[in-house]
């Protein structure tokens, strides 16, 4: 029995695996002491579990534990890094590169940075939206302080080359930060090998609970960050503020799962993927945003030409997706990822990022199969763009009468 | 977004999709909009020789609210006079359809479209 609407957005976020749910329970009622508490047995069964969650989280990745400093998501993680290391070594130079495709947890703490001084490169991606590693090469500057690149794009899924920007980077000796939040689980990390500085993890992108995440910061060689958040010098006084002990443990064993399970698990979702799109690519004038090799097995993105994007999720409401098109809002603007890409706006308008995961069953991908074939159909049937398409007019070539 | 059921309606099921001979002499076109603003709306009126609109047809790329604002009026224009059509506004079609603020310009879009298509008739008839 299938059951509505069908979740296709694991990227957003996933649920709480049941077994994460229950590993998280006693320490909100029974086990709820501080870990910081060092006088008493409450205090101290925290910290154990504490510190057991550190160890998987770094388990997952190939880093020490100590590397580990606890956070509330990417988000945070992202800012503690880029603004922590833009600030300490801001003796050294003022100028930042990263990616447009990178998220707005990246792109706006950049943003604020500027407006602090520093300067930015933003580099455009190739039309696959991976680095040119070229580019990069040209953008850096004697004064760049810190690189930050995305180890997964979340809109379209491409994983970016980050064993080579990290040879790069210490070889210039610059700060490398990558944000791995849609990583994780997804694809093998390895930091021992990796030439990262500092790397953002988040829970609930790996069937974690919300609102809880990690910042790796390196110690060999030593990376050091100025603390944006100021307390009980909590995390080596990185990151101050009582440790939220059952999201920790939480996040521990969500990446302990991981760990156990993802090349199986991956290898069950990327034959559903791969399943999505044969079905979906039987549908005319349809285009695969982003590199197919370089990519995560879960993201499949994909734009439907002459159907317009909000009809579109209008059409599709018993799936849940998430649209390249922000139309509901009175701005109409699209996606800047799938602009960065090269699509023009009527494709970006009408794209749609189908991500699947842990839950999601044979069933429900040849129902969304089913479903995006007969509603785009429907929708071609009542677009002009699509006779005209059809008569052999160039879009391109009408002169529209804009408004 | 949260739309009202008449639009819910007209988007489940549209009034007079299809379209007539362009080059038929009855036949008027409009079509307004376009692709890059998300919307391009096609209306086509047939007119028979007392000049009342006998039949209206449409096609629309766009949004919930747009579908159904062009929807909505080829049902509006049938049995008009092309004045009378003229006449219809934009107000009254988002208020028909409780748009809200932002997807005003659907109806602006449409009643457009009701002009491009009265214009596009009275020009074949006037050469």
């Amino acid at each position: 029995m299938l059951k509505f609407p069908i979740y296709l957005d694991y990227s957003a976020t996933t649920p709480v695996d049941p077994r994460v749910a229950e590993k998280m329970i006693p320490y909100l009622t029974e086990l709820f002491g501080n870990p910081a508490s060092r006088s008493h047995a409450f205090g101290w069964t925290a910290e154990k579990a504490v510190e057991e969650a550190r160890e998987d989280v770094a388990a997952l990745v190939g880093a020490d534990p100590k590397e580990i400093i606890w956070t509330s998501g990417a988000t945070e993680s992202n800012n503690l890094a880029i603004k922590g290391a833009a600030h300490f070594y801001s003796g050294k130079g003022k100028h930042i590169i990263t990616l447009k495709t990178e998220h707005k947890a990246v792109l706006d703490t950049v943003r604020e940075l500027e407006r602090q001084g520093f300067e930015a490169t933003y580099l455009d991606v190739q039309e696959n939206g991976l680095v040119d590693l070229e580019a990069l090469k040209a953008a850096i500057r004697p004064d760049t302080v810190v690189i930050s690149v995305m180890f997964v794009n979340n809109e379209v899924g491409v994983v970016q080359p980050i064993a080579e920007i990290g040879e790069l980077c210490r070889e210039k000796g610059i700060i490398f930060h990558v944000d791995a939040a849609q990583a994780t689980g997804k694809v093998d990390i390895d930091l021992s090998k990796l030439k990262v500085d500092l790397m953002s993890f988040s829970a609930h992108k790996t069937y974690g609970p919300k609102g809880i995440g990690a910042l790796y910061v390196r110690r060999k060689p030593r990376v050091r960050l100025e603390a944006q958040m100021h307390g009980g010098g909590h995390e080596r006084g990185l990151r101050s503020g009582t440790l939220a002990t059952h999201q920790i443990v939480g996040m521990g064993e969500a990446f302990r799962l991981a760990r156990v399970e993802m090349a199986e698990e991956n290898q069950r979702v990327r034959e559903l993927r791969d399943r999505l799109l044969a079905g979906l690519s039987t549908i005319e004038e349809t285009f695969v945003n982003g590199d197919m090799e370089h990519r995560v097995p879960h993201n499949l993105n994909i734009s439907f030409a002459y159907v317009e994007g909000e009809s579109l999720i209008m059409a599709i409401k018993d799936i849940a997706v998430s649209s390249g098109s922000a139309c509901t809002s009175a701005s109409l603007e699209p996606s800047y990822v799938l602009r960065a890409l090269g699509r023009n706006d009527e494709l970006a308008h009408s794209s749609i990022r189908f991500t699947i995961g842990r839950f999601t069953t044979v069933e429900e991908i040849d129902f969304t199969i089913e479903l995006l074939q007969r509603k785009i159909g429907k929708l071609r049937e009542l677009s002009p763009l699509w006779d005209m398409f059809k008569e052999g007019v160039d879009l391109d070539s009408v002169q529209w009468a804009a408004h | 977004m949260a739309y009202s059921e008449k639009v819910l309606d007209h988007y489940e099921n549209p009034r007079n999709v299809g379209a007539f001979k362009k080059e038929d002499d009855g036949v008027g076109t409009g079509m307004v909009g376009a692709p890059a603003c998300g919307d391009v709306m096609k209306l086509q009126i047939k007119v028979g020789k007392d000049g009342i609109i006998e039949d209206a047809k449409f096609k629309t790329y766009g949004c919930g609210s747009a579908i159904a604002s062009s929807s909505l009026v080829t049902e509006w224009v049938k049995g008009k006079t092309l004045d009378q059509a003229l006449e219809i506004k934009n107000t009254a079609i988002a208020e028909e359809l409780a748009l809200p603020p932002v997807k005003i310009h659907c109806s602006i879009l449409a009643e457009d479209a009701i002009k491009a298509a009265v214009e596009d008739y009275k020009k074949k008839h006037n050469s």
